[in-house]
């Protein structure tokens, strides 16, 4: 066949931030795709220097309103590792269950908002017939129940401000923790039917994948080792030297190797390299749809995170309900010059933070890593074999395709930089 | 994004009073012609966003710029704020992008009806102004 044709997609909908794609093909074969990460850079690991380490966090929070708490999360950690500050335990709990509903309402966004649009042939849940509607309103319940819950820990859903370099300035009150138990309870009932549609859809692109997450003994997103699917394990303070940055000169994100190969991060690496630790009313619930993993279909990126949204719920309970929050005296360290690493799995994946300080504790160097900018070669690679995979059909079609896969991969653009436009050339 | 999460609260009344023009976020047909109130977020920081945020601004009857980066330019500004040797650092990555010499707030650019500020947004001032034009447009 000799098919020549350009497709150029200017600003995806539905993700989170802007990119664009050009794909040339020729002769029947894919000649270039190119996925143009086209949100600006606004230059934060430059901004961070020279600024005090107790004013980092908040800043780098506001790289990103979806994911601030991740970020938030993150550079905390790397700032308090610099430091050899230890936070209590129930500090650690409070983060836990802050990230917890950041997975909630992230995950329900996504899924929900983004893909269940694709799942049910609409171009958005403002075309959904009435008796789709019913599935909107519990998108907006999953949705508010996890804001809620990132509220009582850190005071507000996005750029929370009780948490704090080593602990958290307050703690929940005990009404309010009842009532944040009592939405959880209540919107469980939802993730069945939201893990049932992820399972049933029949949307399937595989190719030999390399999968990288921080696999955690609680499931739990934040301390642990980093584990791939070719069975290295990697201490947090590693996790760079083996990366290979890769300069991407059409993207204004930077593109990430993983041992030398593309690699994909976010709910479908957790899934593949960490499901036999989820809550265990998780794992009794969701039997059958958590049989599906180990997965090499991107597709399964959604019901993945539909998986981890019921885990977060089930963790969530258990912890509140044997919770006794009590006002902890405020941690005491010294400031010192010291470097310290940060790595927690954000919604979309492994997030590392590295940050480097003076003896006065003012930033010297700060790099982060984000999810989104490792998993971007591995989708260019994906979206070439699925042009070539429909070589014959139309454009249209295509094109689709391969807005639905970049969608399965729940990029966020604004944190890999920070957008997505497809071009055909 | 606060405006999805306002939706939790606010999305029965809104697809019944607003008609979405234009919501990436959300959809994927999408035009950007007479539209009555644009809310615009982020700073604009290169030539096509300027050409952009114009177009927006010729094809809406009031514009709002939401957030703070909207409103006054931070923290998206702060390579304003750099010193020489991070300027000349960061050069590239500009003059490769087709980035302004500064990151603006939207009114340094087009006139701008109202401002909602805060990172993130505040929410109470949204509502209002929200209302506002609900009722300017007599939606309500």
């Amino acid at each position: 066949m000799h098919e020549d044709f350009k497709i150029s997609i200017d600003g995806l909908s539905k993700i989170e931030g802007h990119a664009s794609l050009d794909v040339k093909v020729r002769n029947g074969k894919v000649e270039d795709v190119k996925l143009k990460i086209s949100e600006n850079k606004r230059f934060y690991t430059q901004a961070i220097r020279g600024k005090q380490f107790q004013t980092v966090p908040q800043l780098v929070s506001r790289i990103c309103g979806t994911c601030s708490v991740a970020h938030l999360t993150c550079c905390t950690e790397a700032v308090e590792k610099a430091l050899e500050i230890e936070p209590s335990e129930q500090t650690i709990m409070l983060r836990k269950l802050m990230m917890y509903g950041t997975m909630i309402r992230d995950h329900a966004m996504h899924l929900y908002l983004f893909s269940l649009p694709d799942v049910l042939g609409k171009d958005s849940v403002l075309e959904f017939d009435e008796r789709q509607h019913e599935l909107v309103h519990q998108a907006f319940d999953v949705k508010r129940a996890g804001n809620d819950l990132t509220k009582l820990i850190g005071g507000r859903a996005i750029h929370p401000p009780f948490a704090q370099i080593g602990n958290f300035s307050r703690i929940p009150e005990k009404s309010e923790t009842k009532k944040v138990i009592k939405e959880m309870k209540s919107v469980r009932s939802h993730i069945f039917d939201l893990v049932k549609i992820f399972y049933d859809c029949e949307f399937s692109f595989r190719r030999k994948n390399t999968f990288v997450a921080l696999t955690t003994d609680d499931f739990s997103f934040l301390e642990g080792v980093i584990k791939s699917s070719h069975r290295l394990i990697i201490p947090e303070q590693f996790y760079w030297d083996h990366l290979h940055r890769v300069i991407i000169p059409y993207s204004q994100a930077t593109g990430y190797e993983f041992e030398g190969r593309d690699f994909m991060v976010g709910s479908l690496a957790r899934m593949n390299l960490n499901r036999e630790r989820l809550h265990k009313n998780t794992r009794n619930d969701l039997a059958k749809y958590i049989r599906a993993f180990p997965s090499e279909n991107v597709y399964h990126n959604n019901l993945a995170q539909a998986i981890e949204i019921m885990h977060s719920i089930d963790h969530s309970i258990e912890i509140l309900e044997g919770s006794n929050f009590k006002k902890e005296p405020q941690v005491k360290f010294k400031i010192k010059e010291g470097k310290g690493v940060g790595v927690i799995e954000a919604p979309r994946g492994t997030l590392y933070y590295a940050i480097d300080l003076d003896n006065q504790g003012k930033i010297i160097y700060g790099n982060l890593v984000i999810p989104t900018a490792q998993n971007q070669i591995r989708m260019e690679n994906d979206i070439k074999k699925l042009v070539a995979n429909n070589m014959g059909k139309n454009k249209e079609f295509i094109q689709n395709e391969i807005e639905k896969l970049i969608r399965a991969y729940d990029p966020c653009m604004t944190c890999a930089t920070h957008f997505l436009k497809v071009r055909w050339l | 994004m606060i405006f999805i999460e306002l939706m939790n609260n606010h999305f029965s009344d809104w697809e019944r009073l607003l008609d979405f023009k234009y919501f990436k976020l959300l959809k994927s047909k999408n035009e950007l012609k007479n539209l009555d109130v644009a809310f615009v977020e982020g700073a604009i920081s290169t030539f096509k966003e300027e050409k952009r945020l114009k177009e927006i601004r010729k094809n809406s009857k009031k514009l709002v710029a939401i957030g703070s980066c909207a409103v006054n330019g931070s923290p998206s500004n702060q390579r304003n704020f750099f010193n020489d040797s991070t300027k000349q650092e960061i050069k590239m990555i500009l003059d490769n992008f087709g980035h302004r010499d500064k990151v603006s707030q939207l009114d340094e650019i087009v006139e701008v009806d109202d401002n909602v500020p805060g990172c993130p947004m505040d929410e109470g001032k949204f509502l209002q102004i929200l209302n506002k034009y609900l009722k300017e447009f007599k939606v309500m």
